[in-house]
C-alpha cells in the first residue's frame, strides 16, 4: 500500500493518495514510514519537474497533498522526521519584491534533494537575513529577485553581510528572471541560477565533502 | 528643416501600422514602454508620481521629448492611482505612504481573495459576487455592501423590505466613498486625455486605448492566487473552465465599452501565468490559450489590434500562438529568443522587444547599441520589428542607455 501512495501522490491522485494514507495510518502503520513514502513522491514529482513534464500545477497540488497528509500523520508521531542533511541553506525574495514562485520552487527541490532550507519569505530586508545567518549557520544563502528596483536591495544585502564579518563562511547564489551575470557581478554573489536546477547543483557543489548533518 | 508635428504625427503612426500589417516602413519604429522610468529620470519620487497628476505628466513629457519615440504610452491610469487607492482603501496594493516607502514603486499584494467555495457563486451572478463578497474584502470601506440587498428581489411592494439596507449609514458612506472616487476617477481620465491631446500636438500618436487582462490571469491574479489557480486544474477543472469562459465574455464587453470613449484601437494585453514554465503546453492549451485566443480573436473581429505581451520566455508557445490572422496583432516578447520567434512568427505577427533589463540597467551605452544592432539583423529583415526594452524601459535604466536605444533604432533600423 505504500507503493500505492507514492504512486497516487507522485500521480497526481490527490483523492486516492489521502484516502490511503488515512487507512494506513487508521490501520497502524508507523506514521514516519507513511512520510518517508510521501518523501520519495516528492523526489518523483521534483525529477519530472526536472525533465519538464511536471509545472507549477504539480508541485503545488503535491506539496498541497504533503501538506495535508503531515497534518494527519503529527498527532500520532511521538518523534519526529530524522533526515540526514546535505547542508543547510537560508532564502528569500529581497527587500523590495514580492515575486516568490520562482523562489518557492528552488526551496522545494533543494529540499527533495536533500538540503535544509529555512526560506524567509518575501520583501526580506538586509537584517532579517543577518539575523538568520547567525541564528542558522547555512553554508549556503539564496537572494532571489524579478523585479529591477530589486537589484539594489541585493547589493546591499551582500553587503551588509560582509559588513557583519559573514560572509566568508557563506556561499551566495541569487537568481530570479532577469538575473544574469551582469547582476552576480553588481551584485557581489558567487554564482547566479537561471533555474531551480543550477540553484541545486551549486549548493550540491558548495557542499561536496561536507560531512552530512545529522 | 525639421517636419512639423502632424507630418511627424502622420509619419510616425504609418510606421507602426505597416508593421502590424506586415509591411516594410521606412525604419523599425521604436516604442519603449515606460513605467516609473520617466519619474526618476525627471527626479521624482515615486509617491509624488503617484499623487501629482501634474508632474507625472511633466515628467513623461520631457522623458518623450528627450526619447522621441514613435507613440506614447499615458502615465495616467496605471500609475497616478495614489488619490483613487487612498480613498478606496485598496487592500490588493501597497503604495508609497502605505505600506511602501516613497522611493519605491507600487506593489501588488497576492492573495486568494475568492474562495474555492466560491466558484458557483461568482459562476451564477458575477455581479451579485463582486457587489456581496468581492468587493467589500479587497477595499475596505466598501465593506459595508456586503450588507446590500439581493436585487433581483426588489420588486412590487418587496421593495420596501429591499430598501431598508440603504438606510444605514454605513451603507450610505459607502456609497458616498464610490461618488469619491468616481469625481476623483474623472479629473484623472480628464487629465489623461488632456495629456493625449498635448502628446498629439507634439507629434506623438497614443499606444494603447485600453487594457485586457488574459481570462486565466484574471481569475489567477486576483482572485483565486497563483497556488489557488494552479491546483484548481486539477482539483476543479470544469469550475474553472466554466468561470474561465464567462469572464472571457465579460472581459470582451468592458473592453469594447472602454474603447469608446477613445479613438486609439489597441488594447494591452500583459501575459502572466501562462507562460513557459508555468504549465505544460497541454494545460496552456486548455487553460491558457483557448479563452485568450478568444478574446483576441473577438477584438480583431471589431476591428481592433491587440498588443499581446508575452513575459518571461515562451519558446514552447510559439507554434500555438501562431493561430491568430496574419498581420492583425503585435506580440511583444521579453526573453524569447527573437531568431527563433522570427523564425515561427515572423509570416503571422510583428513582434516587439527585447532589449533586457540588466543590460539597460548595468550596462554602456555602447553594449546597448550593440545588442540593438543585433537585434535589427537578427528579426528585422523586411520589416515585422519594433525596438523596446525587454520590461519596457525600466525604472532604473540608466537615462544614456535609453538614449542609445533610441540612438541605435534610428541608426541602424532604417530599410530600403
Ligand atoms: C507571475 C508574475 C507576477 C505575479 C507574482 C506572483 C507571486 N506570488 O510571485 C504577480 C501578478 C503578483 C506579479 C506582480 C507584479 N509584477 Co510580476 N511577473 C510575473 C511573471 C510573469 C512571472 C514570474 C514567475 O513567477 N515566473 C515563474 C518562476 C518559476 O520563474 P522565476 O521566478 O524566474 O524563477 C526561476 C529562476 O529564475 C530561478 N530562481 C528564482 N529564484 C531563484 C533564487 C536562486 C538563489 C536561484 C539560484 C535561482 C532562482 O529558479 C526558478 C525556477 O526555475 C514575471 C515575468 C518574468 N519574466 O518572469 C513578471 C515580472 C517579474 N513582474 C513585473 C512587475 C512590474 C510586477 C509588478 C510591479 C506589476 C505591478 N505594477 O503591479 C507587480 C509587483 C510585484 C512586486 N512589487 O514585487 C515585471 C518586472 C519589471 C521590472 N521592473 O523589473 C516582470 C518582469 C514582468 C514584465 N515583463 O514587465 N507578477
Amino acid at each position: 500500500m505504500l507503493s500505492e501512495l507514492i504512486d497516487s501522490i507522485a500521480g497526481m491522485k490527490e483523492e486516492r493518495a489521502l484516502s490511503l494514507a488515512r487507512e494506513l495510518l487508521e490501520g497502524g502503520v508507523d506514521p514516519l514510514k507513511v512520510l518517508e513514502s510521501c518523501r520519495e513522491a516528492m523526489t518523483i514529482v521534483g525529477q519530472r519537474f526536472e525533465e519538464c513534464t511536471y509545472y507549477l500545477p504539480e508541485l503545488m497540488l503535491a506539496g498541497e497533498m504533503l501538506q495535508e497528509i503531515s497534518q494527519m500523520a503529527k498527532p500520532r508521531m511521538t518523534k519526529g522526521l530524522e533526515v540526514r542533511r546535505r547542508g543547510r541553506v537560508v532564502i528569500g525574495t529581497v527587500q523590495g519584491d514580492i515575486h516568490d514562485i520562482g523562489k518557492n520552487i528552488v526551496t522545494m527541490l533543494l529540499d527533495v534533494h536533500g538540503f535544509e532550507v529555512h526560506d524567509l519569505g518575501v520583501d526580506v530586508p538586509p537584517q532579517k537575513f543577518i539575523d538568520a545567518i547567525k541564528a542558522v549557520q547555512p553554508e549556503i544563502l539564496g537572494l532571489s529577485a524579478l523585479l529591477t528596483v530589486a537589484f539594489e536591495p541585493m547589493k546591499r544585502t551582500i553587503q551588509a553581510i560582509t559588513e557583519a564579518g559573514l560572509r566568508d563562511s557563506l556561499k551566495i547564489m541569487i537568481g530570479g528572471a532577469p538575473i544574469d551575470e551582469r547582476i552576480r557581478q553588481y551584485s557581489g554573489a558567487d554564482a547566479y541560477g537561471a533555474d531551480a536546477m543550477v540553484a541545486v547543483e551549486l549548493s550540491k557543489g558548495w557542499t561536496e565533502g561536507h560531512k552530512t548533518l545529522a | 528643416m525639421g517636419k512639423s508635428p502632424e507630418e511627424l504625427y502622420q509619419e510616425r503612426a504609418k510606421r507602426v501600422w505597416d508593421v502590424i500589417a506586415l509591411k516594410e516602413p521606412d525604419r523599425v519604429p521604436f516604442l519603449p514602454t515606460f513605467t516609473f522610468f520617466p519619474v526618476n529620470y525627471a527626479g521624482l519620487s515615486c509617491e509624488e508620481a503617484m499623487y501629482d497628476y501634474d508632474k507625472i505628466g511633466a515628467a513623461y513629457r520631457k522623458a518623450l521629448l528627450d526619447l522621441e519615440p514613435d507613440m506614447f504610452n499615458s502615465p495616467y491610469l496605471t500609475l497616478a492611482i495614489g488619490p483613487l487607492l487612498e480613498i478606496l482603501d485598496y487592500k490588493l496594493i501597497r503604495w508609497p505612504g502605505h505600506g511602501v516607502a516613497p522611493d519605491k514603486t507600487y506593489q501588488f499584494v497576492e492573495g486568494e481573495y475568492m474562495k474555492a467555495e466560491e466558484y458557483d457563486d461568482f459562476l451564477f451572478d458575477p455581479t451579485d459576487y463582486m457587489l456581496h463578497t468581492y468587493l467589500p474584502r479587497v477595499c475596505g470601506t466598501l465593506a459595508p455592501f456586503s450588507r446590500l440587498p439581493n436585487f433581483p428581489m426588489i420588486y412590487y411592494t418587496r421593495f420596501v423590505a429591499g430598501l431598508t439596507p440603504f438606510g444605514e449609514p454605513e451603507v450610505g458612506e459607502a456609497f458616498e466613498v464610490l461618488r469619491r472616487a468616481g469625481v476623483e476617477s474623472q479629473r484623472l481620465v480628464g487629465k489623461a486625455v488632456a495629456f493625449g491631446q498635448e502628446m498629439q500636438a507634439l507629434g506623438f500618436p497614443a499606444q494603447y486605448g485600453a487594457f485586457a487582462i488574459a481570462p486565466f490571469d484574471y481569475i489567477g491574479d486576483f482572485f483565486r492566487g497563483t497556488r489557488g489557480i494552479m491546483v484548481d486544474i486539477y482539483r476543479r477543472p470544469e469550475k474553472l473552465l466554466a468561470l474561465l469562459d464567462k469572464v472571457t465574455r465579460i472581459t470582451i464587453q468592458s473592453t469594447l465599452r472602454s474603447l469608446q470613449a477613445t479613438s486609439v484601437p489597441v488594447v494591452f494585453i500583459p501575459l502572466h501565468k501562462g507562460i513557459d514554465g508555468f504549465m505544460s503546453l497541454e494545460h496552456f492549451k486548455t487553460f491558457y490559450w483557448g479563452s485568450l485566443r478568444q478574446l483576441i480573436l473577438a477584438l480583431i473581429d471589431e476591428g481592433l489590434t491587440p498588443c499581446v505581451f508575452w513575459e518571461g520566455h515562451c519558446e514552447s508557445r510559439l507554434e500555438t500562438i501562431r493561430d491568430i490572422p496574419k498581420g492583425k496583432a503585435m506580440y511583444r516578447f521579453e526573453q524569447t529568443d527573437f531568431a527563433i520567434a522570427k523564425e515561427v512568427l515572423g509570416d503571422t505577427v510583428c513582434m516587439r522587444g527585447n532589449v533586457p533589463a540588466s543590460l539597460l540597467c548595468t550596462g554602456s551605452p555602447d553594449e546597448v547599441t550593440a545588442y540593438c544592432k543585433q537585434l535589427i539583423d537578427v528579426a528585422g529583415k523586411g520589416g515585422g520589428l519594433i525596438i523596446d526594452g525587454a520590461i519596457g524601459i525600466p525604472d532604473e535604466a540608466k537615462p544614456e542607455n535609453a538614449l542609445a536605444m533610441a540612438r541605435a533604432t534610428r541608426q541602424y533600423g532604417c530599410y530600403g
